[in-house]
């Protein structure tokens, strides 16, 4: 798929970080047509991974970094938000609803991001970061009005 | 992020404002719990009609002190969330220990 724009953003992990995250993305997103809700969808699936990421990953150290990319192609947004932290022992585990490493989150990150994003997909190993990829398309929501006769 | 607190009857109000996410987490809950601490509170209001966006680790503050709150027998209620921030409170499933109120002046009664 031929994309129309990319961006790149490498920022400090720490938490006021994950505000700038969110409306940089969705301020870049909104170069497609997407409603306002689709934008605040995005918005909290970029504060789940990115948030993941300072809290999980780094283990709430301010001084490294976290990585996103992000491809606009006519109908659709890819994100990748990467962090060279700690990395997961089970992902299948992790993406279970309700499921935290710690007591008193609710383990729902992965639930929003898998309900407001098309595709979601994650890559980590224990000891090499977490790479987490998630794509939207445009209009999703709406209905195809089928032209069949 | 503004945070205001009135202590009504026991009932302690929480007013919160713009938008909350992790950035906002640890002083919420470490204000939450210093009022806590300090007074007697029986039973917790949310408000969240001044809040544009609210996530997960925001939730786990909100879900954490109505752990405190109901060790000891009292409520936590919330308050007129936006539509969007009200989707989030919905699908985390809060509202199953959180009743929601469409103002102050009810929430207080129905707690009372
Ligand atoms: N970037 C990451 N690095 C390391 N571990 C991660 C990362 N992201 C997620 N995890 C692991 O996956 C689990 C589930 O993540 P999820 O975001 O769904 O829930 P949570 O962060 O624990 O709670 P909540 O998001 O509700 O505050 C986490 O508890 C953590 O163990
Ligand atoms: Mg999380």
């Amino acid at each position: 798929m031929q994309f129309i724009n990319q961006m790149k953003l490498k920022f400090l992990s720490i938490p006021a970080n994950v505000a700038f995250a969110r409306v940089t993305v969705a301020a870049f997103a909104s170069q497609l047509d997407y409603t306002l809700s689709d934008l605040e969808e995005i918005k909290v699936a970029v504060s789940e991974a990115v948030g993941n990421s300072i809290v999980h990953g780094y283990d709430q150290a301010p001084d490294y970094y976290i990585e996103i990319f992000a491809t606009l192609t006519a109908d659709t947004l890819e994100i990748r938000i990467k962090d060279d932290g700690k990395g997961i022992e089970n992902v299948e585990k992790a993406l279970q609803p309700a499921f935290s490493t710690d007591a008193e989150r609710l383990g729902l990150g992965f639930v929003f991001m898998h309900s407001f994003m098309d595709s979601l997909k994650v890559e980590s190993q224990p000891g090499n970061g977490t790479l987490v990829i998630m794509s939207k398309r445009v209009g999703a929501s709406i209905a195809q009005i089928s032209t069949e006769q | 992020m503004h945070l205001d607190f009135e202590l009504k009857d026991n009932t302690l109000i929480v007013r919160l404002s713009g938008d909350m996410d992790l950035g906002k987490a640890d002083y919420l809950r470490n204000s939450l719990e210093a009022v806590l601490d300090q007074q007697q509170v029986n039973n917790l209001i949310f408000n969240l009609a001044q809040v544009t966006f609210l996530d997960s680790s925001i939730l786990g503050v909100l879900l954490g002190r109505y752990k405190r709150i109901s060790k000891k027998g009292g409520k936590v209620c919330i308050v007129e969330p936006q539509p969007q921030v009200r989707r989030i409170l919905e699908m985390s499933g809060l509202f199953q220990v959180m009743e929601e109120f469409p103002g102050e002046d009810i929430a207080l009664k129905n707690i009372g």
